[in-house]
């Protein structure tokens, strides 16, 4: 018996450092494929340059990082207001009835995949932007709206739930002082959740930098610097998703270079998010 | 816990036979270019039909992909919309079937008939307004292939030569994105394979010359480029009886159909 506890608790084990090996082999391939790219024309010429043509060797990427940082801040603009308003009245004013609606919808907002986002984004939003905005429609305008609602669901949930979790009294007290429940809210509770919400915040621009499908049918893909949100542009992830059918040799590598400069984003964003919400817990 | 096991074993038995019968019944692999891959699971279809014990299975991924799975032997025959590079001419390449590339704009746009030297012109980005063209004063979005297309290629070598095409292009992954992107925006150019053309879009002329199969075979429209199936080797078994088939009238016949220029010569020519 006691021998197939141990055979038990062994393969669980395993299983379990499996998961962890998959993330080290990703991060391996990625840039063993990746790096030699980088060096041959110099991390400078990668990061800064601003021409991508790579039938023609030249493989900067700074249009891209510009890209996903526009996308990112226009998503924010949208998301921040919306989903802190949605958490503070979730956790503040909703009556049960109407957060066991609410809560459940901002859930499947979560769960509807992201190509259908951008399919309604191609459908609806595009058709909108281009008639009363100009423009091609496909733009960075319409990649940040649709982006925006896409982070909504990270925000909402987790400023929440920073919210709730904060003593009862610290708004008592701010109400035993003679604060508004508004006063209380904005004065009291939000600084003091202030780490959750920032958490929330930083998750939710991880979920926007790496959005790829929603971005590939909505963006328009064009290569070069954006100067307005009505301009057509790619993000380092939708590069990597548009071009990798037909890349071979060195373009293929600089996908992979692409993905190592997205894969470092993604890690700072994600451990600052980690970081941040320890503080909290400690 | 015996029970658990021996049924555990059991149902893996039941699991490794299923997957077993699959591996036994041998089918081939047919990927590559996205333009061609339509067309290749119609002929795959009527192969099969034929061959009831035969298995095709088409995939997409690109020219690129394609020859690079056959390079790897993932795949029996690699799908190319473009010519073979230096590197590959080690590959057996066989034509299989010839196909036009179309400038197609949105339905209402006026303009019908563009020359070379135009297309260029506003691909490279230097005419940048209908109204240049002798339309509306709208700015014209171009739509473009990315990188590494085999489409995109064939565009570049025919059209523009030396020129680059504006970095301010839209870039969309497919035939059927650009059609879609064209269909929706009245100031847009595009270009697609001519067997991918329909009612949502229209097909520019080529300084005066229609882009249908007699002008192709004729010669006179010029923007025409080979669909390859690309091989490791030469073809053997399952996948030279395949390539025999495609190459028969009957299978030509079926092409032409579609829109494709069949590589039989017309009768009478």
């Amino acid at each position: 018996m006691e021998i197939q506890e141990k055979i038990i608790e062994k393969t669980l084990l395993f299983v379990a450092l499996s998961s962890i090996m998959i993330l080290g082999l990703i991060t391996f391939f990625i840039f063993e494929q990746g790096l030699p790219l980088i060096w041959k024309i110099g991390p400078r010429a990668f990061i800064l340059g601003e021409r991508w043509v790579p039938s023609q060797g030249s493989f900067g990427i700074l249009p891209m990082i510009a890209c996903s940082f526009w996308v990112t801040i226009g998503a924010l603009a949208l998301g921040i207001p919306l989903g802190l308003a949605c958490a503070i009245f979730l956790s503040e004013w909703s009556p049960p009835s109407v957060g066991m609606v609410l809560r459940p919808a901002i859930q499947l907002l979560a769960a509807i995949p992201s190509v259908i986002y951008g399919f309604w984004g191609l459908i609806v939003l595009v058709p909108l932007v281009r008639n009363y905005l100009g423009g091609p429609g496909l733009s960075i305008l319409s990649g940040s709206l649709i982006l925006g609602f896409m982070i909504l669901p990270t925000i909402i949930s987790i400023s929440e739930d920073s919210l709730n979790a904060l003593p009862p009294s610290y708004k008592q007290g701010a109400l035993a002082l003679g604060a508004t429940h508004w006063q209380a809210i904005w004065r009291v509770l939000i600084p003091a959740a202030r780490s959750g919400i920032v958490t929330s915040i930083i998750l939710g621009m991880g979920r926007a930098v790496g959005e790829t499908m929603a971005m590939i049918m909505i963006l328009g893909n064009a290569v070069k610097m954006p100067t307005s949100f009505l301009d057509s542009a790619r993000t380092l992830t939708t590069n990597i998703g548009i071009e990798m059918g037909y890349a071979s040799g060195d373009h293929r590598q600089a996908l992979f270079a692409t993905g190592v400069v997205l894969f470092i984003i993604i890690m700072l964003l994600n451990s600052l998010a980690i970081f941040l919400s320890r503080r909290r817990a400690g | 816990m015996k029970i658990y096991l021996s049924w555990f074993f059991s149902i893996l038995m039941i699991f490794l036979q299923i997957v077993g019968c699959q591996r036994s019944r041998a089918g081939i692999t047919v990927a590559g270019s996205t333009s061609v891959e339509p067309f290749a699971e119609l002929l795959a279809e009527e192969y099969m039909s034929r061959h009831l014990e035969s298995h095709i299975y088409v995939q997409g991924g690109g020219s690129t992909a394609g020859i690079e799975a056959v390079k790897s032997h993932a795949a029996n025959i690699g799908m190319s919309s473009r010519s073979l590079l230096p590197e590959e001419k080690n590959l057996y390449a066989v034509t299989i079937a010839r196909d036009a590339i179309t400038i197609i704009v949105h339905p209402k746009n006026p303009t019908t008939n563009l020359s070379l030297s135009q297309i260029k012109q506003v691909f490279s980005g230097k005419i940048r307004s209908w109204k240049e063209l002798g339309g509306a004063a709208h700015p014209i979005i171009l739509v473009n292939r990315e990188e590494g297309s085999g489409t995109r290629e064939s565009f570049q070598k025919f059209v523009m030569g030396k020129e680059e095409i504006s970095l301010e292009s839209l870039v969309q992954d497919s035939n059927g994105a650009i059609r879609q992107v064209v269909s929706n925006d009245p100031n847009a150019i595009g270009y697609i394979s001519l067997g991918l053309v329909n009612e949502k879009v229209k097909a520019l002329k080529l300084s005066g010359v229609e882009p249908d199969v007699t002008d192709i075979e004729n010669g006179t429209y010029t923007l025409v480029r080979p669909f390859l199936f690309v091989f490791s080797g030469e073809p053997a078994g399952e996948a030279k009886s395949f390539l025999e088939f495609v190459l028969s009238p009957p299978a030509q016949n079926l092409l032409s159909k579609e829109g494709l220029v069949s590589i039989l010569k017309p009768s009478g020519k």
